[in-house]
């Protein structure tokens, strides 16, 4: 399969913290990845590189064999590399459909199809239809016309987190890197969210890295795992895998795991 | 199209004011044009407002458009009123060009407080400057329109005319410029900087570009300003009158293209009646009702005629 | 030399009045997060109640030696007439409000400041130069000054020192710091940070009213002399940092001496050349030479 995003050695010090220590990974195209591990593994730090918002230290990024690791993040997005947060990045006085219609703006713009001397609605790159129909669209691939006209602000916290996934998708990206996805989800809805969004992103067939706390997500969702430790990489396999490995057991999961082995009647190893 | 709408407002209540020209006394005429003029430079304001951005030193491109028209008259002694404004336009906008590279990296009160100290730098220069005639300023040369010099009953109706057909056109222009992807952004720039560089937009161009529009509309405004009052001194460059173009923007608020220019005539309404009355309670109005509209209409007096938007 | 000698001594005896003029700006701004820009109001209060009660005091017959007391008397009960019912009954509502939109406000305060002077001091210049000349002269090499400079000189100092001192070394002045440092903890911690903030708003606005006072005489007390003082307070403060104390001082003597300077050698550039530092002080190091707030976003 092609490699669509390599990382290449990276290191990251912020002061006496160290974020990232020779971290290599190597993504194929159209694969499912689950990043993993505990707060302050260095997992943000990761996705915080490869967008460009923070620079590495030493070390590089090459999106399809091209070396991105100096642009920033708005470069990055529009190359075709977008990621959404941890905390929903939203703007608070726009609704949910203008978010999407300023984001279409945007792409539209930067193809060169949208500015002061231009007329007419244009097709939007990779949508094929004009913004109004795409912002509609993609809000029904994430159930959220019901909030149509509503203020990000007033958004309960579950819809603020598929707003600012769907934000991602404006810019048809190849790569998507979701920040946390079901984080501030319930349990019971977590699985049917993710359904959602891996429906709504695998339909675009993008490539897709996902950080996450919940294994069963994991399990479920990833076709391979990166565990994430103290700034490095411990492991990188397939779920089956990864979860088992006793470093990954001690150092990321431990807990979570547990409970999943109790739950199901499994002996605990 | 509310845009649309918005416009066939303005364009009736110019014509309206132009129409009326011959029967309103000068004084009314003289009243109309300045807020014109100042409402060129609330606009500006405006455009900047929406992003976040207030500028404390708006007089800065104000200042510079009424002594560009000035010294246009004075040296090369080109009194065409439309040739000023243009001339004050492109001025100010080359300079803001220029400084904008530095004032689109700063936000909030340091964006406002280096933004003063610029239209300060530009004050002290002018009032040791000799040859602009330093603190007593320079008497504008009478104006022309096409080369053709209105006699003295007709010449504020003429100067109205120009303003409001120049105040019309930047508008429009204004207007297009806000349906476009980067007029757009102000808002998002305002509530999340981060999400729109990750959306693929640049938050320093978009900046930049609207401290540009913003210098070139003040310049009209300071051009027309100066025809109209016939002088300049360098008080136009002072930060009490970027103060006041603040206040016409708060008080006018930040909803409507059409806000600032309301904005202006109330203000200069206010002065010019609350002045009569007493002229030593005008500036108390003023912060009175400055007070009155921060904390009882943050969104400007404009928030009186709109909808509310569904929350 | 003695052109040096006459620069450096103007340029101290000016530093000391905007040391005077700017430390309450940086004061408030520092524990209260706000720019004050009715801070010139207080000024001007301080200079016509001077005038005034100084004015009053002379004419009676009183010992004029006492009339510096009574300037600054006055700058302490005109602060305490107006101060705290600006804070109480105004401010302490629109705390919560963004940092602009209370400069706004003190900017509303301030315009109608300034005719509430007019309506009660009217419009005619007043004039109090007799504690101005009373001290005489003193020599200084070749040059002549009014003796009555170093008390402006001499206040810069004990404002200076003493809040400096306030700060460290008082239990209050901890407080103070934890107040400045984090105004919620600081409540949950039980400690009154309403009262804190109106104490700072007062004390400020009395440091700027006592600016105004020890102006009086040398000046003539017209309407509009405190519009210069907002500006120029606020190129001190932004030169030293906002916020902090020796920022302001360091901030004072840069412009007084950079003024002193231009006068001398370029009076051309007078006006300009203090602008042009605070341009390039916000252009080089945002955050003045010692400093708080966060002023660059990329």
């Amino acid at each position: 399969m092609a490699l669509v995003l390599e990382a290449r050695g990276l290191n990251k010090r912020f002061g006496a913290v160290t974020a990232a220590t020779n971290v290599s990974a190597a993504i194929e195209q159209n694969s499912v990845v689950g990043l993993i591990g505990t707060n302050g593994a260095g997992k943000t730090t990761f996705i915080n590189m490869i967008t460009g918002y923070i620079k590495p230290d030493s070390g590089s990024i090459h999106y399809q064999g091209r070396d991105i690791t100096a642009l920033p993040p708005r470069e990055v997005t529009r190359i075709g590399i977008c990621r959404s947060f941890q905390i929903p990045q939203l703007y608070s006085s726009l609704s949910v459909y203008e978010h999407m219609m300023v984001g279409l703006g945007v792409v539209l713009r930067n193809a060169g199809l949208a500015g002061f001397f231009t007329r007419g609605r244009p097709n939007v790159p990779g949508h094929g239809a004009p913004a109004a129909a795409v912002a509609e669209r993609i809000l029904v691939r994430f159930g959220l016309t019901d909030y149509r006209d509503r203020n990000a602000q007033v958004l309960p916290g579950g819809v603020r987190k598929l707003l600012d996934i769907a934000l991602t998708m404006v810019a048809k990206p190849a790569i998507l890197l979701l920040d946390e996805p079901t984080s501030g989800v319930s349990a019971e809805e977590k699985f049917g969210m993710m359904e959602m969004v891996m429906a709504a992103v695998k339909a675009e067939g993008a490539t897709v890295l996902f950080v996450e706390h919940d294994m069963e997500v994991v399990s479920r969702f990833a076709g391979r795992v990166l565990a994430f430790y103290d700034g490095r990489i411990i492991a990188d396999a397939a779920p089956e895998i990864a979860l088992v490995d006793p470093e990954v057991k001690r150092y990321v999961v431990g807990g979570a795991l547990r409970r999943m082995d109790e739950r199901e009647g499994r002996p605990n190893a | 199209m509310k845009a649309d709408r918005t416009l066939l407002i303005l364009g009736i209540v110019l014509l309206a004011v132009v129409g009326a020209g011959p029967l309103l006394p000068q004084w009314a005429l003289f009243l109309a044009t300045i807020a014109i003029a100042k409402g060129l430079v609330a606009l500006g304001l405006l455009l900047q407002l929406r992003a976040g951005l207030v500028s404390f030193g708006q007089a800065l491109y104000y200042c510079l458009g009424a002594y560009t028209a000035g010294s246009l008259g004075r040296f090369f002694d080109i009194g065409d009123m439309l040739l000023q404004m243009l001339a004050g336009a492109l001025v100010a906008a080359f300079i803001a060009f220029v400084l904008g590279f530095l004032l689109a990296r700063y936000r909030g009160i340091f964006f406002g407080l280096l933004s003063l100290a610029l239209s300060m730098i530009l004050y002290g220069l002018l009032v040791k400057s000799q040859a602009l005639g330093s603190t007593d300023g320079i008497n504008i040369l009478p104006s022309t329109l096409f080369g053709i010099r209105p006699n003295q009953e007709s010449v504020r109706h003429v100067v109205l005319v120009a303003g409001c057909a120049v105040a019309f056109l930047a508008t429009l222009l204004v207007n297009r410029y806000l349906d476009t992807p980067l007029g757009q952004l102000a808002a998002a720039i305002k509530d999340n900087e981060i999400r729109v560089e990750y959306m693929g937009a640049s938050v320093r161009e978009a900046i930049h570009a609207k401290y540009v529009i913003a210098a070139a509309l003040s310049g009209i405004g300071g051009a027309l300003a100066a025809t109209t009052v016939g002088h300049i001194d360098p008080d136009m460059a002072y930060w009490t009158t970027s103060g006041e173009f603040i206040f016409i923007t708060i008080l006018a608020g930040t909803r409507s293209v059409i806000a600032p220019f309301l904005g202006a005539a109330i203000f200069g309404i206010i002065h010019t009646v609350a002045y009569d009355i007493s002229p030593n309670t005008w500036q108390m109005t003023l912060g009175i009702a400055l007070l009155m509209v921060i904390v009882f209409l943050p969104d400007g007096l404009w928030s009186l005629f709109g909808r509310r938007r569904a929350a | 030399m003695e052109q040096i000698l006459a620069v450096i001594v103007d340029g101290i005896i000016y530093s000391s009045w905007l040391f005077v003029a700017a430390i309450g700006l940086t004061l408030i701004y520092g524990v209260m997060k706000i720019v004050n820009i009715t801070h010139g109001s207080f000024y001007a209060l301080g200079a016509y109640a001077a005038a005034s009660f100084t004015g009053a005091w002379l004419a009676r017959g009183y010992p004029p030696m006492l009339s510096y007391v009574v300037l600054l008397a006055s700058a302490v009960v005109i602060t305490l007439a107006f101060a705290p019912l600006i804070e109480r009954g105004i401010l302490r509502f629109m705390y919560a409000r963004d940092e602009v939109v209370i400069l706004l406000i003190t900017y509303a305060l301030f315009l109608i400041l300034e005719d509430v002077i007019k309506l009660i001091w009217g419009v005619d210049p007043y004039f109090i130069a007799e504690p101005y000349g009373l001290l005489g002269s003193f020599e200084f090499g070749e040059l002549s000054y009014p003796t009555y400079n170093l008390i402006l000189v001499g206040i810069a100092i004990v404002s200076g020192a003493g809040l400096t001192l306030l700060l460290r070394g008082t239990r209050t002045g901890k407080l103070l710091r934890t107040v400045i440092h984090d105004p919620e903890l600081s409540r949950a911690m039980g400690i009154n940070v309403d009262r804190y903030y109106l104490v700072t708003f007062t004390f400020g606005s009395m440091l700027a009213a006592v600016g105004g006072a020890f102006t009086a005489p040398t000046v003539s007390v017209v309407p509009g002399i405190g519009v210069e003082i907002v500006v120029l307070s606020f190129a001190v403060i932004v030169i030293g940092g906002m916020g902090s104390l020796p920022g302001a001082a360091l901030g004072a003597v840069i412009v007084g001496l950079v003024r002193s300077a231009a006068i001398h050698y370029a009076p051309a550039v007078e006006l300009f050349v203090i602008y042009f530092v605070m341009a390039l002080v916000l252009v080089v190091r945002p955050r003045g030479l010692f400093s708080l707030a966060e002023p660059r976003k990329i």
